[in-house]
């Protein structure tokens, strides 16, 4: 309870951003996702978490077309507006919003980065790819999203592999906030770090997601980042959705029984 | 504004709330049994009763973190009537947001956010402006006797008495028309109980409905205005006889 402050949320009245309905992904006879469905609201975060193995990740691919389906769909309000099926996009499409007003924020960095180019270019390849040309602009705008992201401006040309793991990872805040995009998907986002380097990211990621009105889709196997960063909450077991609801409320007053053995494995620190 | 004239502002009406315990084989831990009351404008009403009787859990239904089994808990939000019970998650993210405040006992905050920024979020959460936010935050923080020192720190390392007056600052510097308090005043000394004793009273000028539990019996008599008995509440109780 007592959750850090949040942005005002819209109205009820309000379209979901994205609908996620009757998502079903097997692998042979193993099932990855079954039947499931959600809704994400502008300004939102949402969290999805479970043990390894519980689905999670299949899903966070499936809703960021990364991975086709089964069965289901996936609605998104496009910036014009109009509510499109994401599976239904041609490739270009997919890929101008995975460009522009989605951003996927890898566990490695090394994935969400490439690790050959200097942070400037990491940051201005994803407004190059929308067209922005003019090279004093782009420059300018990868200092700011560095300072945004608290990395000093001036390591705009060192690569990214001189950076720290938690340096890394902000960099590629940076990269895919550059676009200004309307929702990011975060696979374990501050898994692998220290704990006092994990602090500083939530704190940031919190800061920017309220500050920028984004929603976010965050897989996390911790519950404490769940805690922190979001306001509902999907637990996940054996691909299906077992409970959700408000995060304080599902981690408080879990109903289902694995919920509650999750939350009573938490370590008090 | 249509419910201007309307003065309860959280009526619970028949709730109930049981602990199902799946680890421990399906237990019931019924907690509390068919809860009826109503806070009005401008009243502090205390839950009264010995330790487990279901207060704090009382209150926790009231704000939404706790499941309601059974009945409903109205409250006045924005000229009509919300049932928390029935309520969405985003619904009542934004009764907290707007209408709902709560002070526990217990600080829960970012690692890396000073005290001074803990309150002032709190109070700009609801439109204040930045510069007025500062100055009352400043303000609340000085009458908590805060050091100042300590402003510019995260309140993680601050003692339970100083995590407690971050609370109490953040919980009242927003503007809700509802306040329930959990024991806002269990470590704090005689000088800060009595600020607080101020602050509950110029809450209830302004025509907030205030829900508390409070142990110390002469804190107790100083603000409540009503005092309710939980154990009449109580499934235990019920259980036993």
């Amino acid at each position: 309870m007592n959750a850090p402050n949040r942005p005002e949320l819209s109205q009820d009245t309000e379209l979901p951003l994205m609908q996620v309905r009757g998502l079903t992904r097997y692998f042979g006879a193993r099932p990855g996702c079954i039947d499931v469905s959600f809704d994400v609201f502008a300004g939102e975060v949402l969290a999805i978490v479970g043990e390894s193995g519980s689905g999670k990740s299949t899903l966070l691919s499936l809703i960021s077309a990364q991975l086709k389906p089964d069965q289901g769909a996936v609605h998104y309000q496009m910036r014009d507006g109009v509510n499109r099926n994401v599976l239904e996009l041609n490739e270009a499409e997919q890929r101008l919003l995975m460009r522009t007003d989605w951003g996927f924020v890898h566990q490695d960095p090394a994935m969400g980065l490439r690790m050959g180019i200097s942070a400037g270019a990491n940051i201005g390849e994803r407004l190059m790819a929308i067209g922005a040309r003019h090279y004093g602009d782009i420059r300018s705008a990868a200092q700011s999203w560095l300072t945004c992201v608290e990395i000093e401006p001036d390591r705009i040309d060192d690569l990214p592999k001189a950076f720290s793991g938690g340096m890394r990872q902000r960099l590629q805040f940076a990269r895919n906030l550059v676009t200004q995009p309307r929702l990011i998907f975060m696979d374990e986002p501050t898994g692998g770090l220290d704990v006092s380097v994990q602090a500083r990211l939530l704190d940031l990621l919190r800061e920017l997601a309220a500050n920028l009105g984004l929603a976010v889709i965050i897989v996390t196997h911790d519950l404490g980042v769940a805690r922190i960063l979001s306001h509902r909450i999907l637990v996940m077991r054996r691909g299906r959705v077992i409970e959700q609801g408000l995060t304080d409320q599902v981690l408080d007053d879990p109903q289902e029984p694995y919920t509650q053995l999750l939350v009573s494995s938490i370590l008090q620190a | 504004m249509p419910g201007d004239f309307e003065k309860a502002m959280v009526r619970v009406e028949n709730a109930s709330k049981t602990f199902v315990m799946h680890l421990q084989g399906g237990t019931r831990l019924p907690a509390v049994a068919h809860a009826r009351f109503t806070a009005v404008r401008g009243e502090c009403l205390v839950l009264a009763g010995p330790s487990g009787i279901g207060k704090s859990s009382l209150l926790k239904m009231i704000y939404g973190n706790y499941r309601c089994d059974s009945g409903a808990i109205h409250v006045h939000h924005q000229g009509r009537y919300i049932d928390v019970a029935q309520a969405s998650a985003r619904m009542i993210l934004r009764l907290r947001l707007e209408t709902v405040g709560y002070v526990s006992q217990f600080l829960r905050v970012m690692p890396r956010v000073s005290a001074f920024d803990v309150v002032c979020a709190s109070a700009k959460a609801q439109g204040m402006n930045d510069a007025l936010a500062r100055t009352e935050t400043a303000e609340l923080l000085d009458r908590l006797h805060l050091p100042k020192r300590l402003w510019n720190l995260p309140p993680a390392t601050f003692s339970g008495g100083e995590q407690q007056r971050i609370n109490i600052a953040r919980g009242f510097i927003s503007d809700h028309p509802v306040l329930l308090l959990d024991e806002p005043t269990a470590s704090l000394d005689a000088a800060n109980c009595a600020v607080v004793v101020e602050l509950i009273a110029e809450k209830k000028r302004a025509g907030v409905a205030m829900i508390g539990v409070f142990h110390d019996h002469e804190m107790r008599e100083k603000i409540a205005d009503r005092v309710i008995d939980v154990s009449q509440f109580s499934a235990r109780e019920e259980n036993c006889g």
